[in-house]
């Protein structure tokens, strides 16, 4: 009896090194982990310039307006946000730099008269920060006039004073950042469940259009086929997600777009999870649609509701969590076993899911494994022999 | 060894309304060729597919050395199908040492044998090509491999000469006599009649899912109703008419084919024909194994 089982395993391990040996030497996946990692690196770079812009001004300074320099970049820091300035050896030379965008401002002047030039729009925060320059010097010329013995004091203990603010919910500081790693690793684990979910459905097809499958069959169980696919292509999967994914943290660290390296990590470890869910939830499923049918050319036919399912639960998914990642209908959809795969993670990444939901998730979906297994199972045993005309679900379900 | 023979017994299968075995019943010897033989459709197939298991009997049993045939004792077997399949885009070599370490043979054992059979049917150069980039013979050759390359210790082989070149059917004739030298029970089924006659030690004719006639060649040709040929120019239409357990099948100008009832006596015919005249040919004949299944065939219909 043991040494059944040992040799079930090994017949399961052989099928599943066959997949990934060919999965890995086959161009597509080089090409198609080269090209995720480019889709990423592009919306990470489109990222940076987009966050850049805002958080960061570049202020060309000439003429008297150059002593505020050290001012500018403290007050500005004071408000969160950062001012490099540059010295300008006159207006005109100013001018063609913030025509050019070299410059994002220009300011010249006397301190208490400061004028600023911008290309078509002044970021809110800087036009404060120049006011209250301007406001600053104004008012120490009143107060010296006024003879008061120390304006730069009393100055000092103006503008230090603010209110205070209480929040009923503090907001995340990271919540964007979040928000962005747990969007990008729902359209991941989509991409990836339905790219080899299809690759196993293909297979499957292969074997039957090829023939081969009644000369395995002769040698090994159905459960042991199906087994070693779908174990074979989802380690591929597994390892073309890992692969993207510290490339992904790799740059996002590098070039500082994220932050949250910890929490980003984090994502990507539950990522993996819930690909593996996932993957199994659906895999099974696409097995058993391709053992129907013994063409090529029938596969996209027998896939074609179950990809249905998929992409309308994504849009949808993918829509709600945009629109409001709290809301209950996000909580609601992420406990649907058939959807969690993908929303689960995508609120775990934004740190939203309380453990008891996760628990909640992964339970529901580790019951919809076996149901839909035990059922795709079954499907493929007695369909997956039967060649010739494409198999009745009716049939295959006796 | 007669406990390494594979026992067919009494397996019945139906599809639906459709009989396709009715207690096909027959067993390969070690060491020895049996060929199947039967129209399309007769229950070859489904037979061969039975034994490895691809298909589930209704009824009745499959032995290999006097027990029933399970999973562990199928992956000693060697199995061509009548669907060929192959993986269309795994490399020869590769392809031969997979299938071997799935029954069960280590990774080395399976590379050697693998080279050794790719050696032997003569695909050396062909080993790191695509199977789909071969030609169909060369195709069928690999199919071989695949049977031979796990060391089997039965072989089943699903019409293994179809689309084969003359050279290729001697490769393929001296392959099985050789596996059958070594003590292994080889059952193949064919349509080449004359090569089965050639080839096979024993042969089994299959009519409507039934075996109705098993044995060495020259055990069925006597088997089947004497006929003797008679020429004798000058006798009347009607010479042989009143000679006892004496029918005639066929009568062309001046030659006659009788069919002898068991017993009757061959030396009264000939003093019987001798009496109308000269006879220019007295002969006893054998059928052929194509006569004898045209007949066997034909029999069925009639009913």
């Amino acid at each position: 009896m043991t040494r059944l089982v040992r040799e079930g395993r090994r017949a399961v391990w052989l099928i599943a090194r066959r997949e990934i040996a060919m999965q890995l030497r086959s161009k597509g996946f080089a090409v198609s982990t080269g090209v995720i990692i480019l889709v990423l690196a592009g919306y990470l770079l489109l990222h940076t310039t987009v966050l850049g812009t805002g958080a960061r001004s570049t202020v060309g300074l000439t003429g008297q307006a150059s002593a505020v320099a050290g001012q500018l970049r403290v007050a500005a820091e004071q408000l969160g946000h950062e001012v490099r300035t540059v010295q300008v050896p006159d207006a005109d030379t100013g001018r063609e730099q913030v025509a050019d965008g070299e410059l994002d401002v220009l300011v010249s002047g006397s301190p208490s008269t400061l004028r600023v030039l911008a290309d078509s729009q002044l970021d809110e925060s800087l036009r404060n920060v120049l006011n209250g320059l301007t406001r600053q010097q104004v008012l120490a010329a009143k107060l010296a006039e006024a003879g008061v013995e120390d304006p730069g004091a009393t100055l000092g203990s103006v503008y230090t004073s603010q209110v205070r603010v209480d929040y009923l919910n503090p907001p995340d500081a990271d919540l964007d950042q979040r928000l962005v790693v747990g969007l990008v690793l729902a359209v991941l684990l989509y991409m990836s469940v339905i790219t080899y979910g299809m690759q196993v459905a293909t297979g499957v097809v292969e074997e039957k259009s090829s023939r081969i499958v009644e000369l395995l069959l002769a040698t090994v169980r159905p459960w042991q086929l199906l087994l070693g696919k779908v174990a074979g292509i989802g380690t591929v999967g597994l390892c073309q997600l890992a692969i993207v994914g510290v490339v992904g943290l790799t740059l996002t660290s590098v070039t500082g777009v994220l932050t949250v390296s910890g929490v980003t990590a984090g994502a990507l470890l539950w990522g993996l999870v819930w690909y593996l869910l996932g993957f199994f939830l659906y895999a099974t499923v696409f097995a058993a649609a391709g053992s129907l049918v013994s063409r090529q050319e029938e596969t996209q036919q027998v896939t074609g509701p179950m990809m249905a399912i998929l992409v309308i639960g994504f849009v949808i998914g993918f829509n709600v969590l945009l629109q409001g990642a709290t809301s209950s209908l996000a909580v609601g959809l992420s406990l649907v076993p058939l959807l969690s795969p993908i929303m689960m993670p995508a609120r775990i990444a934004m740190g939203l899911a309380p453990a008891w939901q996760i628990a909640v998730a992964i339970l529901g979906t580790l019951a919809m494994i076996a149901l839909v297994t035990w059922l795709a199972g079954k499907i493929y045993g007695n369909a997956v022999l039967r060649t010739g005309s494409r198999v009745k679900l009716r049939e295959a379900l006796n | 060894m007669p406990s390494t023979c594979l026992e067919i017994d009494r397996v019945s299968k139906r599809y639906g309304e459709v009989v396709a075995l009715r207690e096909m019943t027959f067993e390969v010897r070690p060491g020895e060729l049996f060929g199947f033989v039967g129209s399309n459709g007769a229950g070859k197939t489904t037979t061969m597919r039975i034994v490895l298991g691809v298909l589930a009997a209704d009824s009745g049993e499959v032995r290999w050395n006097g027990a029933p045939v399970d999973f562990a004792t199928r992956t000693r077997f060697g199995y061509m199908p009548e669907e060929r399949g192959l993986y269309p885009k795994m490399k020869v070599l590769h392809q031969l040492a997979y299938l071997a370490e799935l029954h069960g043979m280590s990774i080395q054992a399976a590379q050697r044998n693998a080279e050794f059979w790719i050696g032997k049917l003569g695909l050396r150069d062909r080993r790191q090509d695509t199977v789909q980039s071969l030609s169909l013979g060369n195709q069928q050759r690999v199919q071989l491999c695949a049977a031979l390359v796990h060391e089997p210790e039965v072989l089943v082989l699903d019409e293994p000469f179809s689309g084969l070149d003359p050279v290729a059917v001697d490769v393929m004739s001296q392959v099985l006599r050789d596996k059958a030298d070594e003590g292994v029970p080889v059952l193949f089924s064919s349509h080449q009649l004359d090569l089965v006659q050639r080839l096979c030690d024993r042969v089994g004719i299959v009519r409507s899912g039934q075996m109705v006639a098993a044995g060495t060649v020259a055990e069925l040709r006597s088997g089947a109703a004497a006929r003797l040929i008679v020429e004798a120019p000058d006798a009347p239409a009607d010479w042989a008419r009143g000679l006892a357990g004496v029918t005639v099948t066929e009568r062309t100008a001046g030659r006659w084919t009788l069919e002898l009832a068991p017993g009757t006596d061959e030396q009264r015919i000939l003093h019987a024909a001798l009496a109308t005249g000269p006879v220019t040919e007295f002969s006893r004949h054998k059928p052929t194994l194509g006569e004898l299944f045209r007949n066997v065939v034909t029999e069925g219909d009639a009913r």
